[in-house]
């Protein structure tokens, strides 16, 4: 592998030696787990393995789920309560994987926001930041219609609603809508192809992860500075880094304990907290609930679909420069995918060449404000869409696109950043210190 | 540390969001203090059997309880009924058998029927299916010590009748405080010392609504003892694995990190 050099993995023993000529597996894993990771990193670092863990959990308690689970209308609903009531501990297991989606949202939130507070999609990242976001789709696609499988009536209204948003694209929306629910409306064909694609995107993602770690194996890990390991020779990168395990490994793994203190306390007193009531009713075609709501981790996209209506100025005017083609309901759904989007360009789209927040005064305070949007706008999604919440989806869902497309690609031509330590070796004694000799 | 703190803050925040729900037409629920609330609720026993009485001698008459199994009445953690006792009970039920193409007298292994009218829902969930609370301020994070608030939305229905009634395209109404609307199809169940306790407990509508709602709380929930006590060995034990670790780390790094100054 190239990049910031260290030790490679040496074959000792005969069997070694025999297996590495054949198959360089351990070495790949020795490169892999002993790779030089940037010694500054701080605690915003840790959601990675946290990601990681969420993923395998997701996939072994599925896999159980999917052993005793019945993708068919008449008998999903009833095989779910089969498996809260009958199957060993199929109570916990379900509580797990339905809280266990949260988990993963959280962390993947709080894991996209740090890299762009530092900056850690910009170059030579571009393409692990691409790959996030990439692994990001998957995950809400298959979160969407793994809410599908219960079959109460958030899940039947929820694929109505979201499925419907495909019928809103000109031309072709109708006959792709009626493609993905395998029919002119939610029903059996809907149910088992979610089922069937809700087992397979999880593997999608452990492969796209594997890309993900693949790219920044490669062009190594960011920090809180931003300021690259030097590469020069093999002892100046080792005052910068320290290898993966242990140190980052207990690290990660006493912030994963610490979590999951949270996490199992959600589960074991509070574990229908994030769901919604009405999922305990069977779906029934004929009675739509008073109000749908996605599930939290969708509220911010879902709050940027509704803000644009048609009384809106873009809107009418998207409108008449088509002649029609982009109604107000396609426009909502080109914002919440360009939503997604725009944050996908972040690496084209900041011009700043300073990496961290840190060093750019200005950044920092439009940043803050992105996040506060992004908790206003999750909030929104939640509302009805009446006044007063209307106008503030429209102002904070215009906020989202003016941080990517103006304020982004402004601030690194209008911008005086700090002064940037010289080395990640100078940053980390700042706060710790000279390193002494373990005084064991 | 301002900063970790700002970081906790929005992501304890972005979690509760998701929580808040649109207030609508909702009717009013009070709160009411039920054994089973908080991380160390546990179900009142004797409270569930009465409840499964209420529940046999008034609810059944139109309501089902299609997906619990009749044998869970014998569980521990539920009404904890003995074996013969459980089977005793199966025996009021009449269930249709597909293999001997008739009606036969229920066994512990069945479920319970379905209910008789079509229009009055199956209870089954019914606890898990309403939400009383949303506080505080809407983010629902008060259901960790009061519950999701279903068992109180089922006693201030029960209870929540006016005595009003109104007639619509041939339907009566009856005015009820707690249901959406405030107008309901369903006609007051209890009345005042419409069941007998076995134990003699007090007979009051109130009550009885108390010990109903309990009963169909552990219809929808029956593992939940199972389930927080799996919750408070997972918390203990990551809390103990969480402090090894935090010693582990704290001595692989000292050596790296030297005397803090900062």
């Amino acid at each position: 592998m190239s990049g910031i050099p260290h030790d490679h993995y040496e074959p000792k023993t005969g069997a070694e030696k025999w297996l590495h000529s054949r198959l360089p597996i351990l070495g790949l894993l020795y490169d892999t787990i002993m790779i030089p990771t940037p010694k500054n990193l701080n605690w915003m670092w840790i959601w990675g393995i946290i990601l990681t863990f969420c993923l395998v959990l997701q996939i072994v308690t599925g896999i159980v789920l999917v052993m005793h689970y019945t993708p068919h209308v008449d008998m999903a609903f009833a095989s779910v309560e089969h498996i809260m009531r009958n199957v060993n501990g199929g109570h916990m297991l379900r509580y797990l994987h339905a809280n266990g989606a949260s988990l993963f949202f959280v962390a993947v939130y709080l894991h996209i926001f740090r890299g762009l507070y530092y900056g850690s999609y910009k170059t030579p990242r571009e393409v692990t930041w691409i790959i996030g976001m990439l692994i990001y789709l998957c995950m809400m696609a298959t979160a969407f219609m793994g809410y599908v499988l219960p079959w109460g009536q958030m899940s039947f209204w929820g694929a109505t609603v979201i499925t419907g948003l495909f019928g809103a694209i000109p031309w072709v929306g109708e006959p792709i809508q009626a493609w993905l629910l395998g029919g002119p409306a939610v029903d059996n064909a809907t149910l088992n192809r979610f089922f069937s694609l809700h087992y397979l995107l999880p593997f999608v993602i452990a492969a796209l992860v594997a890309v993900h770690i693949w790219a920044f194996h490669t062009t190594g890990n960011s920090n809180p500075t931003g300021v690259e390991v030097r590469r020069g020779s093999k002892e100046e990168a080792d005052k910068d880094t320290v290898s993966f395990w242990p140190y980052f490994v207990i690290k990660d793994l006493f912030a994963l304990a610490v979590i999951l203190v949270v996490f199992f306390a959600i589960v074991g007193f509070m574990p229908n907290y994030l769901g919604h009531p009405d999922n305990y009713i069977e779906a029934n075609p004929l009675v739509t609930p008073a109000h749908i709501v996605p599930e939290w981790y969708f509220l911010p996209f879902y709050a940027i679909l509704r803000a644009f209506t048609g009384d809106v100025w873009v809107v009418i005017a998207a409108s008449w420069i088509t002649g029609g083609i982009i109604d107000a309901k396609f426009f909502g759904v080109l914002a919440m995918f360009g939503a997604i989007a725009v944050m996908a360009l972040a690496p084209w789209l900041d011009t700043s060449r300073v990496r961290s927040g840190r060093y750019r005064p200005m950044f920092k305070w439009w940043f803050a404000l992105l996040c506060v949007d992004f908790i206003v706008l999750m909030w929104l999604g939640a509302m009805p869409a009446e006044e007063p919440y209307a106008t503030f989806s429209l102002i904070a869902a215009a906020y989202w696109f003016a941080y990517f497309l103006i304020i982004l690609p402004l601030l690194g031509v209008i911008e005086k950043p700090a002064a940037l330590p010289a080395t990640i070796e100078d940053d980390f004694n700042a706060h710790y210190g000279k390193a002494e000799t373990p005084a064991e | 540390m301002l900063k970790k703190l700002a970081i906790s803050a929005t992501a304890a925040l972005a979690l509760s969001a998701g929580a808040v729900l649109a207030a609508g037409d909702e009717g009013h629920v009070h709160d009411v203090d039920f054994s089973f609330e908080g991380p160390f609720g546990t179900f009142d026993q004797n409270q569930l059997q009465r409840g499964l009485k209420v529940y046999t001698e008034v609810c059944s008459a139109c309501h089902g309880l299609r997906y619990v199994p009749l044998r869970t009445l014998g569980d521990e953690g539920g009404p904890h009924y003995s074996e013969d006792e459980v089977r005793a009970y199966a025996e009021r039920y009449e269930v249709f058998d597909a293999e001997l193409d008739d009606f036969r007298p229920a066994l512990p292994t069945d479920h319970f029927p379905e209910g008789g009218d079509p229009n009055a829902p199956d209870l089954s969930l019914m606890a898990k299916a309403r939400a009383g609370f949303h506080g505080p301020y809407g983010t629902g994070l008060n259901q960790l010590f009061q519950g999701i608030g279903g068992p109180e939305y089922i006693v201030s229905i029960l209870t929540g009748y006016t005595g009003e009634e109104k007639e619509e395209a041939g339907t009566l109404y009856y005015e009820n405080t707690a249901f959406a609307g405030g107008w309901i199809a369903m006609a007051p169940p209890l009345f005042e010392e419409a069941v007998e306790f076995d134990d003699g407990h007090d007979n009051s509508v109130h009550h009885m609504a108390e010990d109903v709602s309990a009963f169909l709380m552990w219809a929808a929930e029956p593992k939940m003892m199972a389930r927080k006590q799996a919750g408070f060995v997972a918390v203990l034990f990551l809390v103990v694995l969480s402090v090894l670790l935090y010693l582990t780390n704290k001595r692989i790094w000292a050596p790296v990190k030297g005397k803090k100054t900062a």
